[in-house]
């Protein structure tokens, strides 16, 4: 069995952001692999440790030289080796999907791990999107899985509530918080994720461009108030808060 | 033609779906608005959807009963390359946005997600939405002939029925067999009102402690508000509280007039679900808690005192 899990580097969910010619500026801030993605590397290594037949799991991302720091973390997590589809290109995610898809074609992939919604995008439709080039089904958002000979079994999210599902492989699985406890990197393993093989590729090898085009960008500040109360005196501190809910705010009668 | 995938439950067109409406209309694109009906036993959803489009595909089909990602997608695709749409609109919802990119890859469109603005200009298709946690905003264009949007619940206004209903059609629908099986459904109920529709939210997090310390404070101040309750990934994740009350990137989000967060300390996956709310009141009592950065009314103290004696305070 092979397994990919799709890693993208992120600005780390504690930076602030700003925008530094009409983009949100990255050189310098502190970039990680996108804690959504670490929920399917674990669960990919999860598989893999439980298998009865030998599985590999293979790590790939898409985007500038810098990528590989985060693809290093997945093989210092125990990913066995990884695929850096190089382009300083802005992509969209329907473009994305298109490299992951060629991607798990050419290694003959049997199940996809990708994050249930990306940091920098905002965006659900990576999962979906590469489950649709392969015509293979999806479930999004899991919670729990299980894989017994071919059967994927477990739960995720939908709307106003969650499902138990069961599905054949080949599948594409979206991970969340909760799936998982992801493990830490061990020394040992920091330096031995160091000599794994890290194959790039250039992204015009895919035939892939964007279909959306970014004409704007800018950071959301809503201007609060920060009005800060102490709270020692609670009966007092009550008092003041509701009143300016009232009459400042008038969000209450 | 504009096509808008319509969202209902138990029987009533979602109020996304008078949303969407509001999104097609105010567009500025030619074309007829076309609303799709998708399920089984729906004639009545058909009917409501009626004043809000110039015409209505209903597919009313057995096959249709249970929502699937790949037989939505099947069926949006075909509607939207039968009747040549150049738009097509689908709700911001959980499923939505599972079942949108397969339709964009399907009529090799591009897919905006989670749209709060939507402008036709000039063969294009000019749209805002929210990215970086919810903390940028990006606008983004799309050319070509069709394109794919996601419309992010709430941030268009509901849409007005007309005087007239718009005419009902047949849709004419091969569909493809589900491949993800359903074995087993939690739903969640609540007799409060729902998070999305309310004014006001109260939330609580890890502050209040217990499951029943949530019940004292969270619970009682929205009863006295007659707020919608919140909760934050953690005490989910620790079955405090039940899926269907978190907010926040793997939950819902919300933009009430007003969010109380009790508790809370902030995490930038709780803020991403809330921070567009018109006025964040936080009470904590660890100063430093990120929650009060993002505060307009911050009280630093022990909720266990403050909240019953705001309780106190509202019934005076």
């Amino acid at each position: 069995m092979r397994i990919l899990t799709v890693v993208r580097q992120v600005l780390d969910a504690e930076e602030s952001v700003s925008i530094q010619d009409g983009n949100v500026a990255l050189e310098g801030r502190k970039l990680v692999m996108d804690t959504m993605d670490e929920y399917g590397v674990e669960e990919a290594l999860r598989l893999r440790e439980g298998a009865a037949a030998p599985a590999e799991v293979i790590a790939l991302a898409v985007g500038p030289a810098r990528t590989e720091e985060a693809l290093r973390s997945a093989l210092a997590m125990g990913a066995d080796r990884a695929i850096l589809v190089e382009t300083d290109a802005p992509l969209d995610v329907i473009a994305v999907s298109s490299v992951v898809a060629q991607a798990a074609r050419s290694e003959q992939i049997d199940l996809i791990f990708l994050g249930g919604q990306q940091a920098d995008w905002d965006s659900h439709a990576l999962g979906a999107a590469t489950a649709e080039r392969l015509e293979w089904p999806q479930a999004t958002w899991t919670s729990a899985l299980t894989l017994q000979d071919g059967m994927l079994t477990g739960k995720h999210d939908v709307d106003g509530g969650s499902e138990s599902f069961a599905v054949a492989l080949p599948a594409v699985v979206t991970t969340q918080q909760g799936l998982n406890e992801p493990r830490y990197p061990t020394l040992p393993n920091i330096m031995k994720a160091k000599k794994k093989e890290l194959r790039r590729v250039p992204l015009k090898d895919y035939g892939v461009s964007a279909k959306l085009r970014i004409v704007g960008v800018e950071v959301q500040v809503k201007e609060r108030r920060r009005n800060i109360i102490d709270g020692k005196d609670a009966g007092a501190a009550a008092a003041k808060l509701v009143d300016l809910l009232r009459h400042d705010a008038g969000v209450i009668g | 033609m504009i096509l808008l995938v319509v969202e209902y439950s138990n029987g009533k067109v979602s109020k996304s779906t008078l949303e969407m409406t509001t999104a097609a209309r105010g567009m500025g694109r030619e074309g007829p608005i076309t609303l799709l009906v998708l399920g089984s036993g729906v004639a009545s959803v058909a009917e409501q959807a009626a004043f809000f489009a110039d015409q209505v595909l209903v597919a009313d089909k057995p096959e249709l009963a249970q929502y699937d990602p790949e037989v939505w997608a099947s069926a949006v695709a075909q509607i939207a390359r039968e009747g040549e749409a150049h738009t097509v609109l689908i709700g911001g919802s959980r499923s939505g946005r599972e079942y949108s990119p397969r339709v964009a890859v399907k009529l090799d469109a591009p897919l905006i997600e989670d749209a709060i603005s939507l402008t036709g200009r000039s063969g294009a298709l000019v749209a805002a939405h929210y990215t970086f946690l919810s903390r940028v905003t990006e606008t983004v264009e799309a050319e070509g002939p069709i394109c794919v949007v996601t419309v992010k619940p709430g941030a268009f206004a509901a849409a007005q029925p007309a005087n007239a209903a718009g005419e009902q059609y047949d849709a004419e629908l091969d569909l493809p067999q589900p491949r993800l099986r359903v074995t087993g459904k939690t739903a969640e109920k609540s007799e409060r009102i729902s998070l999305a529709d309310a004014d006001l939210v109260v939330s609580g997090g890890r502050g209040v402690d217990s499951p029943e310390g949530f019940k004292q404070l969270v619970e009682a101040l929205a009863d006295q508000l007659g707020a919608a309750v919140g909760a934050t990934r953690a005490i989910v994740d620790a079955g405090w509280r039940p899926y269907s009350e978190q907010v926040g990137q793997t939950g819902k989000t919300v933009q009430p007039k007003a969010y109380i967060a009790v508790g809370i300390s902030g995490a930038v996956q709780h803020l991403s679900g809330m921070n567009k709310s018109k006025f964040i009141v936080a009470i904590n009592k660890d100063a430093n808690a990120p929650i009060f950065k993002i505060a307009d009314y911050g009280i630093v103290g022990d909720v266990h005192q403050i909240i019953p004696a705001m309780i106190t305070e509202l019934r005076k």
